[in-house]
């Protein structure tokens, strides 16, 4: 496969996750909204759901003051916003377009009915939409993807490569959604049973949509160990680093054995899936919640520098 | 039905008189007994396979959406296979001879001593490449794809408006056009005996493979080598190499190292032997030709010439289909072949010459004029469709620069039935078959009929409205 | 004459480029006025090859560096014995046509300026003494444009030296050339080395000049800035239309580093 096929693939990947992770964003923040603070007024989320992206200042500049409607031009409509939910499924389907020959027809539908109908939502009036139906509608489009990639594509190269996309969006985007709140999860004595906080704890499950999921996984009282140890080191969660992690490896492991040729990216992730299999989140506490997430993003990193290498460069021999 | 201008005198292909042409019996009452409604409900559908499938078609410095469709007239044009033998002929004929005229005017240029053309118009040609001069494609082939340009005015009468030699496009439509009218009017297969043309992509693949280098030593790696995804004609790269199963590549996915071309794959460097490119000389090698091009290959041209890979249309074709050289296709071919044309060109005049450009002048109203090396109906004028201020306007740019112009006359292009608000309506059509050489010249039997959507226009480009049909060849 | 010529180009690149590719003319023709005794190319850590002869006669090959790339050297040494030929290109195979030669390229289109200095050149000349028309036009390109290093760079075309009035052998040639297109005489770029003992106040020892095809004779040499033809001091290496064209290594490098480029040559004369 040509390495520009294959980092085109990649790619599709990651832009597909990235408009999955801004909708999940954008859900917290309008929970919130509706939510009163202990002040009378009620509580804003939606600067850490900035600070979260990494474009806090992009936002500033462009748009002073956060408030939710211009929070949801900037994170869903704005394509000056290389991270709002159009820019990715935009940039999704022009590199399906690239590669519309490597993808099976559902795929290339479901990829390029997404950016039609953002096109035609462009041109409606806001106030007909409501923020819970952009939301929806970008989990129900990703979903589609992802399940026209898992059903109908031939599971060759070409699989693993999209796949990889996801795996190392996710493990990024998992790791910085945590480490924007990471302080809230600190068990500093002050805090609890205080009560101040299990409503953060919840904005970091709901950010992951692993609420549910979580009180099914362990029940009881929520703690900060259970909430980390359930975004970091547990395989049932699908959002989990270490769940990337081990997709990540399966495809570079498949990858392996089809091209007969062994990669340090592969080395790479099983040295990262080894770790996190050993670890427990008393460890991540005493190396500091932070520093552990911060490391891991730049092994994420590290990496997908190493992916690039191997196969997406074409400079490998 | 049929509104009055069907009488007119431009030859009718399926009408002579109040009788059906035979090639056409099988569309009589099937287009008689369409209902508006199925009518404008296939119509819809066909739309939507297009837009399904891809098929879009930008314009030129239009701006405008990039995913336009070009539309598509669900009327077939039709030939007999009598037709269709003598046309078949007439395009092998034409490329053998404009495929023989390149490798001597790369050669020895014994076409210009032997005085049949003169030297200017050859080597002082924009599209002459000092760079490829005594270098010996594989199998003496430059032109590996032929398009040629032919409209009819009579039963018996075809005219050649121009040969394309570089990398002819549009036969993307030909293919997707069958597919979608079998896949709508299927009892009309049936019931017409129809030639398919399917097996085009796969003969473009065998044509390619077979011209590889002769040190290639294997089953040749064939690519198609595309400007990018922003280029107006990328879907039918990508389309097509789809369908001849072979790599659709840009300049970055390919490097020069040592004696060959290399691909970057994700298993490491893969040779290539075959690079069919969609784009222009110019652009190919920046060592060779502009040096700020940024979709070339480094070094490509010197692979090239030294015999380790094989380009097609081979660098320095286009000195062939210049219209100024055209002219003298007919002298090809008796020169070259030894034989009598069998398809006519257009009389044409050259503005270049006093005579020529003066009897132009006079008869602008009538002409049409075209330039040297316009394409796509830029830059034209249609006497008989323009005002005397643009006549006048036109006069003016060929006084400037006659060598720019040439002239042909008027043609009364024939017509084909079409669908049309009003119902089923003549409208005037060309037709672009195209014709393969490599180890043998093949031709599938059909290729591209452009209809002018227009009443009365004689314009088919899509770039101005014209529109597409589906092209049969009776079996 | 023997000559010995000893001629290295370094382009440094800072940071480093993720390869290079180049194309190199630099091999001696094959004519009576000039014989190789011994002649290599060597650039360090290079894959050669697609090497071949093309239609003018001259022998191109590629080089091709895998990145990082922070230095290339191309060092071209070698003995080569030559004749006084007047000028004259004898002996060489080719297969170009002079036809081909008439097309102008950007630098060596003719302005106004150049077409009327081509004119009153050669205004009392004969059409019948093609050489006589040559050497004129030599003349007075020789006069218009000053020899002057640094007035101009690689991209001035023939028409802007004109207009300025200063250049360097590029500038000449490129002029000469359009002057001659102008007249409709085929002309082409040359490039090659020159001996130039001091004395004789010649210039360049990397040398580049014009040919014109005079029909009797073939391809003559004319050296716009020493105002010479070219004899048995001159090593000619390959032609094309323009000094690009003929350029003795084309080159490109991907990557973002920025090149500086050291140039060496020495011509000497080998004591027989």
């Amino acid at each position: 496969m040509l390495s520009r096929t294959a980092s085109n693939l990649f790619w599709i990947g990651r832009y597909m996750e990235r408009a999955e992770t801004g909708a999940r964003l954008l859900n917290v923040g309008a929970r919130n909204a509706l939510i009163p603070n202990t002040g009378g007024g009620y509580r804003n989320e939606w600067e850490s759901i900035l600070a979260a992206g990494g474009h806090a200042n992009a936002f500033a500049e462009k748009y002073g003051e956060p408030n939710q409607r211009n929070i949801e031009s900037f994170m869903f409509f704005d394509m000056d916003n290389p991270a709002s939910i159009a820019s990715c499924m935009e940039a999704a389907r022009e590199n399906g377009r690239i590669v519309r020959t490597a993808l099976t027809s559902q795929v290339w539908d479901a990829l390029n009915s997404g950016f039609q109908e953002i096109r035609e939502m462009r041109r409606t009036e806001r106030s007909k939409m409501s923020i819970s139906d952009l939301i929806d509608w970008t989990h129900s489009q990703a979903a589609l993807v992802r399940g026209a990639i898992d059903g109908t594509q031939l599971r060759a190269d070409g699989f693993d490569f999209l796949h990889l996309g996801y795996a190392l969006e996710r493990a990024d985007s998992t790791a910085r959604l945590l480490d924007v709140k990471y302080y809230v999860l600190l068990p500093q004595i002050d805090y609890v049973g205080s009560g101040f906080d299990n409503y953060q704890w919840e904005t970091v499950l709901r950010a992951n949509s692993a609420h549910r999921a979580f009180h099914w996984a362990y029940g009881g009282e929520v703690t900060p160990a259970k909430i980390a140890d359930f975004l970091i080191l547990n395989r049932k969660s699908p959002r989990s680093l270490i769940t990337s992690a081990e997709n990540a490896m399966h495809h570079l492991d498949r990858l392996s054995r089809a091209y007969g040729r062994g990669t340090e990216a592969r080395t790479r992730v099983r040295s990262i899936v080894g770790e996190l299999a050993e670890t427990t989140i008393e460890d991540i506490f005493d190396e500091g919640l932070h520093e552990f997430l911060t490391r891991v993003i730049g092994e994420v990193s590290i990496l997908s520098g190493l992916i690039h290498a191997a196969y997406l460069s074409g400079e490998m021999r | 039905m049929f509104c009055s201008a069907f009488m007119s005198n431009y030859f009718n292909e399926m009408f002579s008189g109040k009788t059906v042409r035979p090639p056409y019996q099988g569309l009589d009452s099937w287009s008689a007994d369409m209902p508006q409604e199925l009518r404008s409900l296939k119509q819809s559908e066909a739309e939507a396979l297009f837009r399904r499938i891809g098929i879009t078609f930008a314009v030129y410095g239009d701006g405008g959406d990039p995913d336009r469709l070009i539309p598509f007239d669900m009327f077939p044009r039709v030939f007999s296979a009598g037709e269709w033998h003598k046309l078949e002929l007439g395009v092998k004929q034409r490329a053998r001879a404009l495929n023989a005229f390149l490798a001597d005017v790369y050669y020895r240029g014994e076409i210009i001593r032997a005085g049949r053309i003169p030297a200017d118009l050859v080597y002082r040609n924009e599209a002459f490449e000092r760079a490829v001069m005594d270098i010996k494609p594989a199998r003496g082939v430059y032109s590996h794809i032929v398009g040629v340009d032919l409209v009819r005015t009579g039963p018996d009468e075809f005219f050649v408006l121009e040969d394309n030699c570089r990398t002819p496009s549009g036969v993307s439509y030909m293919l997707e056009n069958r597919e979608i009218m079998m896949r709508m009017f299927p009892q009309l297969f049936r019931e017409n005996r129809i030639a398919p043309v399917e097996h085009y992509p796969k003969m473009l693949r065998r044509t390619l493979a077979s011209v590889a280098p002769e040190r290639c030593d294997r089953a040749p790696c064939v690519v198609i080598l595309t400007p990018g995804h922003f280029n107006s004609a990328y879907y039918e790269h990508s389309f097509l190499a789809d369908m001849m199963g072979v790599e659709l590549v840009e300049a970055s996915d390919l490097f020069v190292e040592g004696d060959f071309v290399w691909m970057r794959t994700t298993e490491g460097p893969q040779r290539v032997d075959v690079i069919y490119r969609r784009i222009d000389d110019a652009y190919l090698d920046p060592l060779c030709f502009r040096p700020d091009s940024m979709l070339g290959v480094p070094g490509l041209m010197n692979v090239y010439r030294s015999g380790g890979v094989t380009i097609a249309s081979a660098p320095g074709a286009g000195v062939a289909d210049d219209k100024a050289i055209y002219t003298f296709v007919p002298e090809m071919i008796r020169f070259y072949l030894g034989e009598e044309p069998i398809l006519n060109n257009v009389p044409t005049w050259q503005c270049a010459k006093n005579d020529d450009c003066k009897h132009v002048l006079e008869n602008l109203g009538d002409l049409v004029v075209k330039e040297v090396h316009g394409s796509g109906g830029y830059g034209m004028l249609v006497g008989p469709k323009s005002t005397k201020e643009q006549i006048a306007a036109f006069a003016d740019k060929i006084r400037e620069n006659p060598g720019n112009y040439i002239a042909q006359p008027t043609l009364a292009l024939s017509t084909c039935p079409t669908f049309v608000d009003e119902g089923i309506a003549p409208r005037h059509v060309d037709l672009r078959p195209y014709c393969l050489v490599g180890e043998s010249i093949e031709l599938v039997p059909g290729g591209l009929t452009r209809v002018a959507l227009t009443e009365g226009s004689l314009v088919v480009n899509s770039s101005q409205g014209g529109g597409v049909k589906d092209t049969w060849v009776m079996a | 004459m023997r000559l010995n010529v000893d001629h290295s180009t370094v382009y440094h690149f800072e940071p480093p480029m993720r390869g290079a590719v180049q194309s190199l003319r630099m091999t001696p023709s094959k004519f009576k006025g000039q014989q190789v005794i011994d002649w290599g190319i060597a650039v360090e850590g290079a894959e050669r090859g697609a090497a071949f002869r093309d239609g003018a006669g001259d022998w191109v090959e590629t080089a091709t560096l895998l990145g990082p790339v922070a230095q290339i050297t191309v060092h071209v040494t070698g003995t080569v014995d030559t004749v006084d030929l007047g000028g004259v290109l004898q002996g060489h195979r080719e297969r170009m046509p002079p036809a081909a030669y008439l097309r102008p390229s950007r630098a060596t289109k003719a302005d106004r300026a150049l077409r009327e200095l081509a004119e009153s050149a050669v205004a009392d000349i004969s059409e019948d003494d093609p050489l006589a028309r040559a050497h004129a036009l030599t003349v007075a390109i020789r006069s218009a444009i000053d020899y002057t290093p640094g007035a101009t760079n690689h991209s001035t075309t023939a028409a802007e030296a004109l207009s300025l009035g200063h250049g360097v052998c590029q500038d000449h040639s490129h002029a000469l050339i359009a002057a001659a297109l102008s007249l409709n005489i085929p002309a082409r770029y040359v490039t090659g080395y020159l001996f130039a003992s001091e004395e004789e106040g010649l210039h360049e020892a990397s040398h580049a000049w014009a040919e014109l095809h005079i029909s009797g004779l073939g391809w003559v040499g004319f050296d716009a800035s020493n105002g010479v033809c070219p004899d048995d001091r001159y090593i000619r290496l390959g032609s094309g239309g323009d000094a690009l064209e003929a350029s003795p290594i084309r080159g490109v490098s991907q990557g973002a580093g920025v090149e500086r480029l050291d140039v060496r040559v020495s011509v000497d004369q080998v004591q027989q």
